[in-house]
């Protein structure tokens, strides 16, 4: 028998214990389409992978984080600024969840544009949905172990999305938040959800996922007319993969890693370029002066949650979500077989642009959040000077009950100021002083009524200053009867004279 | 391991199959499932019961806490108060605190709202000036009575209920409140008919959602 060298004979006693080489060989070498070695199919592995870069960088991090109320916020900072590459890993941490959920989405996209949940893979979608949806509960409730204001009250809007569950949703808030009211008891429930609940169940399920990839084998690219069929679909598929295929290892596998390493690097610059996500605030609750914003991720569902009409809130709230599990999960079952290729799915590629569309311009909106008032805009955005300018006494007082009053919260003067109501550097071409009166007064159109909070003398400053807002070759808007009234009649060549506006007769 | 013995024929299979069944091993392996699941019910019902620890103590959940003196309150103001939440651990650090305005609207007619916005419990911000609360989240904006004045809410701020106590105003409080939760919280936003005269004179918003044809003129 010839010596083998010491790290050969290594290799094989301990081969001859655990057995591993046969099956790893076979995950290794197992034949895929030719077609399937794209750059298509690199976002799989891509998450896997940026599911390992987040274990490991929060293993790291676990190592100092202090998972208590009072402690977390500065133990956050520590790693900021004390710790040397704390810093780094949070950023690395966080970044890593950004690209994961990103990742994640695409990957989710790709497949159903290629129609790879179609049959036998009906069930690695199941699983996949319920991996996306742990993927987001790890976002969230990261989201929360960055115990900051932003933490506190995103807790605060979950716990009140609780609460709004029929009968029982009193004690689900306190089951959610380990007591009556966010606390330590909150975190440290939290901190067990991140850390061990959400990524052990993830972790088995990408177990599964991925040993469903391998036993039924990578899908193919899509062709039009090539119908998924259950009675002979496996049969085609293996003869596509064993007559005009290759191992999966090199032949597609190489791209995977040149992707996986180009998202890492990313990753990696990002972090060390835009650096760790806060903490922001102190989790004071009574530092109320604070602007709560979800992540990016969630930035969406804050913009759907500031669109719905008071009446429609609580059965969208609840009932959404639920239906929206259940038509992924439902998706194969009931699409199971049929045309894969996007050629041939008008509506499926209609529905995924859609749905892109919506979740890009509502994460736009929820970027800006025009519906919030500026809390500051008040006492921060003073009048610009040409809108102050050649005004009387009276005017100018005017432009100060408008600040004063915060008006400026809601609308803007020279592109400054909250957008919640409409801008109001034009607005007396489109009311008259009567309709501004009633306006300010009684509200309405989802503006406050200011009747009790402006004396008269006030409220007349505001409508004579609001009066002069419009541009100079535009008119103030003015009640044409009160015209009448005052002067006996229709003025010279005013439009009601020339009859503009009806239809001319010859 | 070459020396196989025949493969036993179909019958024999049968036979030996059903044997199995029936024996005293398939017997003693069902016996220890079994004990098994006893055992796991028997672990499980304190586990169950340690997880809804947070439920199933909820009726202490309410304590009356003293706010301060009832002379700290200048009639006609609303101010930002906070107290020691009275189910509070040592380490929950500053989220032991919890905020609130007190209104003190007439001469002993006090009101306590709580911080949180009616819509998605955000903390909504005093405005003395223009007598409104303004929710920074999703734009909710209250009066100065805690009704509802526009944005998202469907209803007005949540209250505590309070009484005064030797010169001392003390409020029933210790949970967040939320719709499903009030737990014997007011809100001035049921009481339609008892709402303030500025809202009684409004088209109530649930009819006009968005904006007014009079606002876009």
């Amino acid at each position: 028998m010839p010596a083998e060298p010491w790290y050969k004979r290594l290799y094989n006693w301990v081969e001859r214990r655990v057995q591993l080489e046969g099956p790893i060989k076979d995950a290794v070498l197992h034949p895929v389409p030719r077609s399937t070695a794209s750059w298509w199919y690199v976002f799989g592995s891509a998450s896997l992978v940026l599911l390992i870069l987040q274990v490991v960088t929060g293993i790291l991090l676990a190592l100092v984080y202090a998972p208590s109320a009072a402690h977390a916020w500065g133990s956050l900072q520590m790693l900021n600024d004390v710790l040397p590459l704390g810093w780094f890993l949070r950023a690395m941490h966080g970044w890593g969840s950004n690209f994961m959920v990103a990742v994640v989405l695409i990957h989710m996209a790709q497949v159903f544009l290629f129609g790879a949940y179609k049959f036998p893979r009906e069930l690695t979608w199941i699983v996949g949905v319920f991996m996306l949806l742990m993927t987001l509960g790890m976002a969230f409730t990261g989201q929360v172990l960055r115990f900051d204001q932003d933490a506190y009250w995103g807790l605060g809007i979950g716990a009140s999305i609780m609460g709004r569950v029929p009968w029982i949703g009193g004690q689900l808030v306190h089951l959610l938040l380990g007591g009556p009211i966010i606390s330590g008891a909150t975190l440290t429930r939290f901190f067990a959800l991140h850390v061990f609940v959400i990524p052990g169940i993830l972790l088995a399920f990408t177990g599964l996922h991925v040993w469903m990839v391998l036993k039924l084998g990578i899908n193919e690219w899509p062709m039009p007319g090539r119908i998924v069929r259950r009675e002979t679909y496996v049969q085609e598929y293996n003869e596509l993969a064993h007559k005009d295929g290759i191992p999966f290892v090199p032949g597609a596998v190489w791209k995977d890693l040149v992707f996986s390493a180009a998202i890492l690097f990313a990753v990696a610059v990002c972090a060390a370029v835009f650096g760790p996500y806060g903490p922001k605030g102190f989790p004071d609750p009574t530092i109320t002066n604070t602007v709560p914003k979800p992540d990016f991720f969630f930035l969406w569902i804050y913009t759907v949650l500031s669109f719905l009409p008071p009446d429609m809130e609580t059965p969208f709230i609840l009932i959404a979500p639920v239906v929206a599990v259940i038509v992924l999960i439902a998706l194969p079952l009931v699409a199971g077989v049929g045309e894969k290729s996007w050629w041939r799915r008008p509506v499926a590629v209609f529905v995924l642009m859609f749905v892109a569309v919506c979740w890009g311009e509502w994460t736009h909106l929820g970027t800006y959040t025009p519906w919030s008032p500026v809390m500051n805009a008040w006492s921060g955005a003073p009048v610009p000077p040409d809108l102050l300018h050649g005004r009387t006494p009276l005017e100018r007082q005017g432009a100060n009950v408008l600040q004063e009053k915060q008006c400026r919260n809601c609308h803007a003067l020279g592109g400054k100021g909250g957008e919640r109501g409409p801008a109001l550097d034009e607005v007396a071409t489109r009311l008259t002083e009567d309709q501004l009166y009633r306006q300010i007064l009684l509200g309405g159109g989802n503006m406050p009524a200011y009747g009790s909070a402006l004396s008269p003398a006030e409220s007349t400053a505001l409508v004579r200053y609001l009066e002069t807002l419009h541009p100079g070759y535009q008119p103030a808007a003015e009640d044409a009867s009160r015209y009448v009234v005052n002067s006996g009649g229709v003025p010279k060549n005013s439009t009601v004279q020339r009859g503009a506006g009806q239809t001319p007769t010859r | 391991m070459d020396e196989k013995l025949p493969p036993p024929s179909q019958q024999e299979q049968q036979q030996q199959l059903h044997a199995e069944r029936v024996s005293r091993r398939t017997f003693l392996m069902n016996v220890g499932i079994a004990l098994n699941a006893l055992v796991a019910l028997a672990i499980a019902t304190p586990v169950v019961g340690y997880l809804l620890g947070p439920v199933l103590r909820r009726k202490e959940y309410l304590a009356w806490v003293s706010v301060g003196n009832v002379n700290d309150f200048p009639v006609g103001e609303t101010k930002l108060i906070s107290f020691q939440n009275p189910f509070s651990e040592p380490w929950d650090g500053a989220t032991a605190k919890i905020p609130a305005y007190v209104r003190h609207s007439a001469s002993d007619e006090f009101t306590v709202f709580a911080i949180n916005c009616a819509h998605l419990n955000c903390p909504v911000r005093w405005f003395s000036e223009s007598q409104l609360f303004m929710c920074p989240c999703h734009g909710g904006v209250y009066y100065a009575d805690g009704s509802r004045a526009s944005g998202p809410p469907e209803r007005g701020l949540f209250t505590y209920p309070l009484k005064v106590e030797s010169g001392k105003l003390l409020i029933n409080a210790g949970q967040m409140p939320t719709l499903q939760n009030r737990a014997k919280i007011e809100c001035p936003g049921a009481r339609k008919t008892e709402s303030s005269q500025i809202v009684a004179r409004i088209e109530p918003c649930q009819q006009s959602p968005g904006t007014s044809v009079s606002t876009i003129g």
